[in-house]
């Protein structure tokens, strides 16, 4: 369990985090999400005590970090940052953590079978891989089997097989009831791990909610339906209550039915239907939505230009389901905002 | 693999429940943190034998040169000759190469990030680097005590020869063999003061050699009673004084008044890097 409040961080003339507060409950994946530069890795170095906040308090189960004698076994940390001695092999650089935590040996071993790195324990650390260097990181975060573990960009550098042991680990440890915060810069790895997403741009909060609320917000909660006889359904649709708008490629959007009771009302207008489809936005989306409205945060990072294609892309990637309408909407509110500037 | 196994064994369960240990505990465990991490870098080894090689190979040397003109000299000059200080001349070359080691013991940690392992395993910084300047203490310690008894008795073997060796126990002997292993953990405990401090291998090596060989040189190019007044409390002079024997210098810290000003030095980087450590983040 991590209380962070009122957090400041400010490196010379710089705020890398402003006045943040939230908390990473146990049980749950809280995704730590934002641009790069917004703050994740600050705000998770502050968490375990690299750097001295300007103002504010953060605390692991009820503790400033500081105050930890044995800080491996309440937290465990993988930063972005390289923190292994290159001539050093996985097993020492193990071994010596776990000692100065009063760990034992055989832990050491247990954690490089548990990350895949049993093989290559004895092999001098500087010859690894990026992605071997992540898992020995892991490996490091786990040795005191703590209650609160964060990871700041943990899939950077693994191949898929990684990512999705990376990702299978972040929900088990969460299931076992340890409190999980993943920073990530990619929505869509958030959209697949986590549970609560906190967002943050500008060393500001921007949202604390739930993967779900967001996606379902930005769909809008519209359906794509297709059917036998598109005028029989549509007029059906809209004597049930339901606004009916076109949809690509001759679908309709409907607005303010949920799809079971589309479903029933084409059965009873005897339509048969080919397709009925709710509009979830995929987290790109809903993330750009999220922040269009925090302007300092677009002004400094928003590319219009960049900023569609971009979603578009990951739309085809995580929601193949027709999300056409928002990625228009999420383009168009790009380019307001480049107009503004 | 399995990551239902994330929780490990019961007993390590226990273990991360178990309180928190207290300091003189999580002392022993930093101090076992710091030797593993000494230990387990090749350069460690390298640069000790290094060290030992360099001492010993230029005492031999001198050794040598000494008995080869050992003939030609007179009786007075054979009376000054001080067996026990020739022996251990090395450690004037061999205080750069520990020095370094010093330095490396603690940049090393910044430039590989290791810091950050460190801080986040043991955040009472101050404990975690007094931790290591114990750990480090002990190592060049044995190190420079086995390289200069090392160094006296190899050079009496060869003064031997024209039957001009001398004893350990033998008068100021003792004193001058172990005072210049003395001598080489404090210019390593100087240089890993100025790590700290610098957080830079390169940066930290030159301004210990700075002070250890251009501050000497750059005595001659002062008035000659400012150098006189300076000279003396140069950490080469602290140590040429600590190895000499028979005749004072008035101009001179006794031996071990030397010895102790040195360590005071010492002790200042390494408090200098300990504040640092505390304020910097890291």
């Amino acid at each position: 369990m991590i209380h962070i409040r009122g957090l400041t961080k400010r490196y010379g003339g710089t705020l890398a985090v402003d006045d943040l507060s939230f908390d990473v409950p146990p049980g749950v994946v809280t995704g730590f999400l934002g641009p790069n530069g917004a703050g994740k890795s600050t705000t998770m170095r502050a968490i375990v005590g690299l750097d001295r906040p300007t103002s504010g308090s953060v605390t692991v189960n009820g503790h400033r970090y500081q105050d930890l004698r044995a800080p491996l076994r309440e937290v465990g940390s993988l930063l972005e940052a390289r923190s292994v001695h290159p001539g050093r092999s996985a097993y020492n650089h193990l071994l010596f953590l776990a000692r100065s935590n009063g760990l034992p040996k055989r832990r050491v071993e247990e954690v490089l079978e548990l990350v895949g790195l049993r093989a290559v324990a004895r092999k001098r650390a500087g010859g690894f891989s990026l992605g071997m260097g992540q898992r020995l990181g892991i490996a490091a975060a786990l040795l005191g089997d703590p209650s609160t573990m964060i990871f700041d960009e943990p899939v950077n550098g693994l191949d898929p097989e990684g990512i999705i042991w990376v990702r299978n680990l972040m929900r088990s440890l969460a299931a076992e009831g340890r409190a999980v915060l993943v920073s990530s810069h990619l929505m869509a790895e958030m959209a697949l791990t986590a549970d609560r997403l906190v967002v943050i741009g500008k060393g500001r909060l921007i949202a604390d909610t739930t993967v779900r609320e967001v996606t379902e917000g930005a769909g809008g909660g519209r359906v794509l339906v297709r059917g036998a006889d598109q005028l029989r359904l549509r007029s059906a649709l809209e004597a049930a209550g339901g606004s009916v708008t076109d949809g690509a490629e001759g679908a309709l959007l409907v607005e303010g039915l949920v799809a079971p009771r589309i479903g029933e009302v084409a059965h009873l207008a005897d339509v048969v239907l080919h397709e009925l489809t709710p509009q979830v936005a995929s987290l790109e989306e809903a993330f750009m939505e999220l922040t269009a409205g925090a302007v300092e945060f677009r002004a400094g990072a928003g590319r219009p230009a960049s900023g569609a294609p971009g979603a578009t892309t990951a739309t085809g990637a995580t929601a193949p389901t027709g999300a056409t309408a928002p990625v228009r909407a999420v383009a168009g509110t790009g380019a307001t905002s480049g107009t503004e500037r | 693999m399995s990551t239902s196994t994330v929780g490990g064994t019961p007993a390590v369960h226990a273990a991360g429940r178990a309180p928190q240990p207290g300091l003189p505990a999580q002392f022993r465990n930093a101090l076992t943190a710091e030797w593993i991490k000494l230990r387990s870098v090749r350069s460690t080894l390298w640069v000790l034998l290094l060290t030992v090689a360099v001492c010993v190979g230029f005492s031999v040397l001198q050794a040598i040169a000494n008995t080869q003109r050992w003939d030609s000299m007179g009786p007075q000059e054979r009376a000054h000759f001080h067996a026990a200080s020739n022996s251990v001349a090395g450690v004037f070359f061999g205080q750069l190469i520990i020095g370094c080691l010093g330095v490396l013991a603690m940049s090393a940690e910044y430039t590989t990030g290791t810091i950050r392992a460190t801080i986040t395993a043991t955040p009472q910084r101050v404990l975690a680097f007094l931790a290591k300047i114990g750990v480090f203490t002990v190592v060049a310690g044995i190190v420079a005590v086995f390289t200069t008894l090392t160094s006296f008795f190899v050079a009496q073997a060869i003064f031997s020869s024209k039957h001009a060796d001398v004893g350990l126990t033998d008068g100021e002997n003792l004193r001058v063999v172990l005072g210049a292993a003395v001598f080489l953990v404090g210019v390593a405990l100087i240089g890993l003061g100025f790590a700290a401090v610098l957080r830079h291998t390169a940066g930290a090596v030159s301004s210990l050699f700075g002070i250890l060989l251009v501050l000497p040189i750059l005595m001659n190019f002062l008035p000659e009673d400012w150098a006189n007044a300076i000279m003396k409390w140069l950490p080469l002079q602290l140590g040429l004084v600590m190895i000499r024997t028979g005749e004072s210098n008035s101009n001179a810290f006794a031996p071990w008044t030397g010895m102790a000003l040195l360590y005071g030095y010492a002790a200042l980087a390494l408090a200098a890097g300990a504040v640092l450590l505390v304020r910097r983040d890291a």
